[in-house]
């Protein structure tokens, strides 16, 4: 038997029982939409907590006071029990490590504000121009800190945009005074809403000097140093580099921990791909259980069927034609299931991603093709036990069937 | 020589403990070209020896030689193909594949044995246009007759040009003109050289044909062609 002929007699078997062959070709459907319906979100979360990080600023590298991490015995950790301060001095000098673009030295408190008759309790952070640029933000109104060359401090305030509208509402805050703790800031400008990343919402903060913070606070020492490297590539150098110098300040103690973003978001990054991984097994399980369908239909056809197989072999069909035609069958309804399931599925992650689209709801590619070759797989295999009943039957007994 | 010679056939089935003698010792030898009857009461094995004689069952003694080859130790792959080129089948109940056309039955031996599709056009048409069903080529056998679909079984039947055709109570599911009209197609493909083996139990039927072969209880108790 010719290869278009099996097919073209495969098809019309098939669709001999359109309702039986749609339902299973659904449920092949819905075993494949499953797959590139999860796996997109998935992946999609992965998209999501990688674009989140990645708005904290990227390339960045940052230093935090103390050691976090044990690396056996040390003498200095004898000689010196507390940790040095991380101070602003370390900071400045970490802006001559080659690679280094930026850097931004960061205190963090709570303080009040109090303007124009309201008072309310907000996040301070003292820091310097170039924090803006470091961590991606965006202005509304006015311009960043003045560049404080000499580390004295300016009486000047940034504020985030629900502070400014609770306390000044629609009206331009910029050049205003404001009462911070104890202390009289000049407003010189204003975030755009909606800044997001490390936890926080920069909409409720304040952004001072920061030795301006230093003397609210009373502290000599740096809660965090971000540090911008030049490029993606330059991250580990630059890492190596600021941790050496710092210990070199320190009188050869490494007393901070140096912690870069890639790190962070590798270690996520690992997550939840194991996570997409996991959600695909699941969505597998359910092609199995279509591929029973399968086989279940693919009985029931070979029973129904009966009488014509007998016939088949009076007219000379060999038993391969019989087996063949009947796998071809499976596969053929396997491979219209599977393709009306990435139709199914791509369309239902077009629609997440329609109604939700900050989340990046992609099937991975990978998921797809799998998804896919495991639908024709189970298909098939699934059909030859069907497809060798109906090969083995005996003739005489087939044909007096009816 | 004989198309088909019979040596010593036996053939039992097992039913639950107990073992039929469906055929017992037939020997048997049919010409090319002969029309032969074979009669008798249901359950003496005349079916059994038609799908016998049609590959369809294997005999468990004897030795069955069809134009001269010893068939009854080929193959199953073997048996299909000898089933394919030299053997036409008709059923009582004409056995069409229910969602083909009448044009697509037709074309199903020649499908299944492989055959270009220009030559299996070529002999479809002319098969439709011989049984007279040319307006009826794009209907499906429930839209058929019964005269219609027997006539369409016997245009398969002989779609390969086999060299005998087994009829199984070809008139049984059709009334008695339509039976007589199928009958006299298959006569005509005698008429033209084609051996035709024909089981029935209608006396008028058997009758007609030139040897009655009268079975019972798995044995020929009758054969025309033989003195007394």
């Amino acid at each position: 038997m010719r290869l278009i002929d099996s097919l073209r007699f495969a098809r019309a078997a098939a669709f001999g029982t359109p309702l039986r062959t749609t339902l299973l070709i659904l449920s092949m459907a819905i075993g494949v939409a499953a797959v590139v319906m999860l796996t997109a979100l998935g992946d999609g979360a992965r998209r999501f907590v990688m674009g989140e990080f990645s708005a904290i600023g990227s390339n960045l590298v940052i230093v935090l006071p103390g050691r976090s991490e044990t690396r056996g015995f040390n003498p200095a950790n004898l000689v010196t029990s507390t940790p040095r301060d991380l101070t602003v001095e370390d900071a400045a000098v970490l802006l001559r490590v080659p690679g280094v673009v930026r850097i931004a030295p960061l205190i963090i408190g709570t303080s009040e504000i109090n303007a124009s008759g309201h008072l309310r309790e907000a996040m301070l952070v003292g820091t310097n121009t170039d924090f803006i640029a470091v961590r991606h933000l965006k202005l509304a109104l006015g311009r960043p800190l003045a560049r404080d060359e000499l580390g004295h401090g300016s009486a000047e305030v940034v504020l985030g945009a629900l502070i400014r509208e609770e306390i000044f509402g629609s009206e331009s805050p910029l050049g205003k005074t404001v009462r911070i703790g104890d202390r009289r800031l000049r407003v010189v400008g204003v975030l755009a809403a909606g800044g997001q990343g490390m936890g926080m919402t920069t909409d409720e903060l304040l952004i001072v000097p920061v030795a301006t913070a230093q003397a609210m606070f009373n502290t000599n020492t740096l809660f965090r140093i971000l540090i911008e490297a030049r490029s993606r590539e330059q991250i580990g150098q630059v890492k190596t580099r600021v941790l050496k110098m710092i210990t070199q300040r320190h009188d050869g103690e490494e007393d901070v921990t140096v912690i870069t973003q890639d790190a962070v978001l590798q270690t996520f990054d690992k997550i939840l791909r194991v996570l997409t991984l996991g959600v695909f097994g699941i969505a597998v399980i359910s092609l199995a259980v279509a591929g029973i369908l399968v086989m279940n239909v693919m009985l029931v056809s070979v029973t129904q069927r009966t009488s014509e197989i007998g016939l088949l072999k009076a007219l000379g069909a060999r038993a391969a034609t019989i087996r063949n035609t009947f796998l071809l069958e499976a596969g053929l309804l396997s491979l219209l299931g599977a393709c009306a399931g990435l139709g199914f599925g791509h369309l239902g992650a077009a629609l997440l991603r329609h109604f939700y689209p900050s989340f990046p709801a992609y099937p991975p590619d990978w998921a797809v093709l799998a998804g896919f070759v495991t639908a024709l797989a189970t298909g098939l295999v699934f059909g030859v036990m069907p497809a060798n009943r109906a090969a083995r039957m005996d003739a005489v007994q087939a044909l007096s069937n009816r | 020589m004989s198309l088909i010679e019979l040596a010593d056939i036996a053939r039992t089935f097992q039913l639950g403990d107990s073992t039929v003698q469906a055929l017992r010792s037939i020997s048997l030898n049919i010409a090319t070209g002969e029309y032969v009857a074979i009669m008798g009461p249901s359950g003496s094995g005349k079916s059994t020896l038609l799908n016998l004689l049609g590959l369809l069952d294997r005999p468990d003694a004897g030795t069955y030689r069809l134009e001269g080859r010893d068939v009854t130790t080929l193959s199953p792959e073997e048996q299909a193909r000898v089933r394919s080129e030299r053997i036409g089948f008709v059923f009582q109940s004409f056995h069409l594949v229910p969602r083909l056309t009448a044009h697509d039955n037709i074309e199903l031996p020649m499908v299944l044995a492989g055959i270009a599709p220009v030559e299996r056009k070529r002999r479809v048409q002319q098969a439709l246009e011989e049984y007279g069903l040319t307006e009826r080529a794009r209907h499906r056998p429930d839209q058929l007759s019964g005269g219609q679909r027997q006539r369409v079984a016997i245009a398969r039947a002989t779609v390969m040009h086999p060299a005998v055709i087994l009829a199984d109570e070809p008139t049984g599911n059709l009334d008695r003109t339509t039976g007589e009209e199928v009958v006299r197609l298959l006569e005509g493909l005698n008429a033209e050289g084609v051996t035709l083996v024909m089981v029935t139990h209608d006396q008028v039927l058997g009758g007609r044909a030139r040897r009655q072969l009268s079975m019972e209880d798995g044995a020929i108790v009758h054969d025309s062609a033989l003195p007394g």
